[in-house]
C-alpha cells in the first residue's frame, strides 16, 4: 500500500513538473533573472503547489495518523545553522547555473538529453559528497 | 495564446503547481512523508533511511516513468539544457551537495515546509532564491554567460 501511494505521488509530481514548465531550464533561469527579462511563471507554480498543501497540513493536524497508520512528521525546530544557510546558498547557485532543481532534473531524465544526464549524475555525486562533508564536520566537533 | 489576457504559461504554471501540491498532499496524508525530491533521492543513495528505501524507489520510478509516457504520447517539451557539460556538472554537484546540507530543495522546503510555516524552510527558500537571483545576475549580466 505504501509503495502504491508513493508511486501515485511520484507520478503526479512528474506530471505537475512537466505541465508547469519546471522542466524547461530556460523558463527557470528566466524566473531567476530578476534584473533582466523576468519570467514570473514560477510564482504561479509555487503558489499553486502551496495551496493544496495548506489544506493537507490542516487535515493532518486534525487526524492523528496517515492513511497507512503512521504519525505525521513533527515540525522541525526553528534552528538556523551554518549547514542550512551554506547548503541553501550552494543550491541556489547551482539552480541558477543549470536551471534545474532536483525534481525536474529527475523527471526529465528520459528526454533531457546528455546535458540532463550529466546534471543528474553530478547531482548524485554532490549528494555522496555531502555525506563526507557531514562526517568531517562531526569529527571536527 | 492568451486567455482573458493572462499568458497561457502562467495558467499552465498554476495548473502544474496545483498537481505538484496534490502529489505532496497524497504522500503526506497517505504515507505521512514529506515530498522532498532531494531527500527522497539522497536517502536512497546514502542509505540513511533503509526502511523507506523501497517506497522511495517506487516514487522515483513513477517520477521518471509517468512523464516519459506523457512525452511519448504528447511529444517532448523543450528543456533548453545548456550544451556546456562542465558547467552542468558543476551545477549538479552544487545542487546535490547544497540540498543535502540544507535538508531540502524547492519541493521539500519551498512547497512542503513553507506551507506549514516552518521557519527553517522559509529561511532556506529565501536564501536559495536570493543566491539564485545573484548568481544569475552576475553570470548573465556581468560575465555574459548563461
Amino acid at each position: 500500500m505504501r509503495n502504491i501511494v508513493s508511486a501515485i505521488s511520484g507520478g503526479l509530481f512528474g506530471l505537475g513538473l512537466l505541465i508547469s514548465g519546471m522542466t524547461d531550464t530556460a523558463k527557470v533561469q528566466g524566473w531567476l533573472d530578476l534584473f533582466g527579462q523576468w519570467d514570473p511563471t514560477l510564482a504561479f507554480v509555487l503558489g499553486g503547489a502551496i495551496l493544496p498543501m495548506l489544506l493537507a497540513w490542516r487535515v493532518a493536524a486534525r487526524r492523528k495518523v496517515s492513511a497507512t497508520g503512521e504519525a505525521f512528521p513533527a515540525l522541525p525546530g526553528p534552528l538556523i545553522d551554518g549547514r542550512l544557510l551554506t547548503g541553501s546558498v550552494l543550491f541556489g547557485a547551482g539552480w541558477a547555473l543549470a536551471g534545474f532543481c532536483p525534481g525536474p532534473a529527475i523527471a526529465s531524465l528520459t528526454w533531457g538529453g546528455l546535458g540532463g544526464l550529466v546534471f543528474v549524475i553530478a547531482m548524485v555525486g554532490g549528494m555522496v559528497l555531502s555525506t563526507v562533508v557531514g562526517k568531517r564536520r562531526l569529527a571536527a566537533a | 495564446m492568451p486567455l482573458l489576457s493572462i499568458p497561457s504559461d502562467w495558467l499552465f504554471g498554476l495548473l502544474g503547481g496545483l498537481i505538484i501540491g496534490l502529489s505532496a498532499a497524497v504522500l503526506l496524508l497517505g504515507n505521512a512523508r514529506i515530498l522532498g525530491a532531494s531527500g527522497i533521492l539522497g536517502s536512497v543513495i546514502d542509505g540513511s533511511e533503509p526502511d523507506a528505501a523501497t517506497e522511495r524507489l517506487w516514487f522515483l520510478g513513477a517520477l521518471i516513468g509517468v512523464p516519459a509516457i506523457a512525452v511519448l504520447i504528447f511529444g517532448a517539451p523543450q528543456t533548453n539544457v545548456s550544451g556546456d557539460l562542465p558547467l552542468l556538472a558543476l551545477a549538479g554537484v552544487l545542487v546535490g551537495l547544497g540540498t543535502r546540507l540544507a535538508n531540502g530543495c524547492t519541493s521539500g522546503h519551498g512547497v512542503c515546509g513553507m506551507s506549514r510555516f516552518s521557519w527553517r524552510s522559509i529561511v532556506s527558500t529565501l536564501v536559495y532564491l536570493a543566491a539564485g537571483f545573484v548568481v544569475m545576475f552576475v553570470a548573465r549580466h556581468i560575465f555574459g554567460v548563461l
